[in-house]
């Protein structure tokens, strides 16, 4: 595609709108931290040390508990056995073989 | 095609659709694979709830000459489970990540499915008959008091309805620390490999215990890490060569006999970038997130986030076609890159292998294989087909509006900037949440299978 040097390209263009938006954004996507996360897909923490003492420091009042995005943990929240994924068996059919 | 066109182009018709209508869709019923045995009788997906539907084509009617035979369900069994890493603390997800099918060499089919970590081989066979009769045992399975058999008999294998049964033979574990995104059958039917983010393994399909490390391109230095393997796959023809994608947009072919570890490539495939067009978003859009071999072995293809690369084997500096998916999409990066949709994997495939001519009415001679058309998904529930002779395109819908057998689907056109026509369809307009990423053609046949987020199409053209 023939671009004159003044105009800039569509993905030039795209890029200075998100650079606007998150101006801390990194200088290298595709670089170490963006694949580090992919690579940590999955990854969930559970410390039963931490959990309980935990709870005996808050004696009776109740955990700071997860936020909407379950995955994140952010300030004071512990994951609890609750936050982890139920180990579950799928034991509905699929709807496709409905 | 769109338009005219002369008697080559196919003319796609609804033939069946599968799955829930309600627009509410559960994760697990989101499809994450699809893919055709090799004689095309069968049709399997799988999903992110970890289960496997097996469809299976009807015997031609031949006194219904106008249509081929629908699918019907055949099997279904839950592949994988959800597990938790105790270790490692990690969750294993059960979804589907890839189905491959071993050609046929007996009664039974069999398939590798693997989700991020395991492999499992299914055994798929059929009992249509059971045995009755037997001496010691009532027909329904308890024991006789033994003083009361004053005969004997041979026990006869009687008819029943078919039963088809799926049970694991083979389950390959614990040989992979990342997701695996990949499985390939080797042309010799004895050893396959799989790929994770950062290694790829070879296996034997009778041996469960050990695999052979055939690549490894993870960084003594985690900081150091700038590229992960996106897509592996075996030679069609060569049981020595193979090939694996990259993030940034790379292809290495490897050849087995070279070296037990597979690390430095025979060829490297790889298209030179224009460093004044180079943006924030250009290693992105250039991972590659499907590789696939044509049938002859001459070419591969490739698939990143806007194009559908060809490549000539015997030529590395650049692909011989480039195929535009959906260009309006470069104005909107942006907003793809914050919605996670610059990260979402479309599949690629090729038109079936064999075509079969008929000459006047009793001939029958099977043309070369030609691979000449080739097929993608995009958003919005649209896909897309590339004729690389006639270098026409077409864009289409899975729709359940059009879901009328024998009617050819209209064509659909997006309206990038500008005035837009009627019937055209404007960017902003488009449903990213609608996005087809799998797509299967008939091996033999003009019949796809097409899977949106949690419906399967197939389409068929249209016999006359």
């Amino acid at each position: 595609d023939t671009q004159e040097k003044e105009t800039i390209t569509p993905e030039r263009a795209e890029e200075a709108k998100l650079k606007a938006k998150y101006p801390n954004l990194g200088q290298k996507p595709g670089g170490s931290d963006f694949l580090m996360k992919r690579l940590q897909k999955g990854q969930k923490y559970f410390d039963s040390g931490d959990y309980n003492m935990a709870k005996a420091k808050m004696k009776n009042k109740q955990l700071p508990s997860v936020g909407p995005e379950k995955n994140l943990v952010t300030g004071d929240h512990i994951p609890t056995p609750q936050d982890l994924p139920q180990r579950k068996s799928s034991l509905v059919t699929s709807k496709l073989a409905g | 095609f769109l338009g005219a066109g002369g008697g080559n182009d196919i003319q796609w018709c609804f033939s069946q659709v599968k799955g829930a209508v309600d627009d509410d869709v559960a994760e697990a019923d989101i499809i994450s694979t699809v893919e055709f045995n090799h004689s095309g009788e069968l049709l399997a997906t799988g999903d992110k709830g970890g289960r496997v539907v097996i469809f299976q084509q009807e015997q031609e009617n031949k006194t219904q000459s106008h249509s081929r035979g629908e699918y019907n369900v055949y099997s279904t069994f839950q592949s994988h489970e959800p597990e938790f890493d105790y270790l490692k603390s990690l969750e294993i997800e059960e979804k589907i990540n890839k189905i491959r099918w071993l050609p046929q060499k007996n009664a039974a089919q069999f398939l590798l499915s693997t989700n991020d970590k395991t492999i499992k081989l299914w055994k798929i066979s059929e009992r249509d008959k059971r045995p009755e009769g037997y001496n010691l045992k009532e027909e329904d399975g308890r024991y006789r008091d033994p003083t009361t058999v004053t005969t004997l008999r041979v026990p006869v294998f009687r008819p029943m309805d078919l039963m088809v049964e799926a049970s694991p033979r083979r389950i390959f574990a614990n040989a992979h620390t990342y997701h695996i995104n990949s499985i390939s059958i080797n042309s010799d039917y004895e050893t396959y490999l799989s790929a994770d983010d950062l290694r790829i393994n070879l296996w034997h399909l009778e041996i469960t215990d050990r695999s052979f490390n055939i690549v490894d391109i993870k960084p003594a230095n985690m900081e150091e890490l700038t590229e992960v393997i996106t897509a592996a796959e075996f030679h069609p023809n060569s049981c020595n060569t193979f090939v694996y994608s990259s993030s940034k947009g790379t292809i290495r072919l490897c050849d087995m006999r070279a070296s037990a570890l597979c690390d430095r490539h025979s060829k490297l495939f790889e298209e030179p970038e224009d460093p004044s067009n180079r943006s924030f978003f250009s290693e992105i859009i250039s991972s590659i997130s499907d590789v696939k071999f044509s049938h002859s072995g001459r070419y591969m293809m490739t698939r990143d986030y806007l194009s559908v690369k060809i490549w000539d084997l015997n030529m590395e500096n650049r692909p011989v076609e480039t195929y535009q998916v959906h260009e309006y999409l470069r104005s909107k990066l942006c907003s793809l890159y914050e919605n996670d949709c610059i990260f979402d994997k479309f599949e690629c495939c090729w038109n079936g292998s064999d075509r079969q001519a008929i000459f006047n009415r009793t001939v029958t001679f099977f043309l070369p294989p030609l691979c000449s058309i080739v097929m993608t998904g995009s958003y919005n529930n649209f896909f897309r087909m590339f004729d690389r002779n006639t270098k026409r395109d077409i864009t289409l819908e899975a729709s359940r509006e059009n879901n009328k057998p024998r009617t050819v689907l209209k064509p659909r056109k997006v309206c990038a900037s500008g005035k837009r026509k009627k019937d055209e369809i404007s960017v902003d307009s488009l449903d990213f949440n609608k996005k087809i990423l799998h797509t299967a053609w008939h091996p033999k046949e003009n019949i796809i299978a097409v899977a949106t987020t949690n419906n399967l199409y197939i389409f068929q053209d249209k016999m006359n």
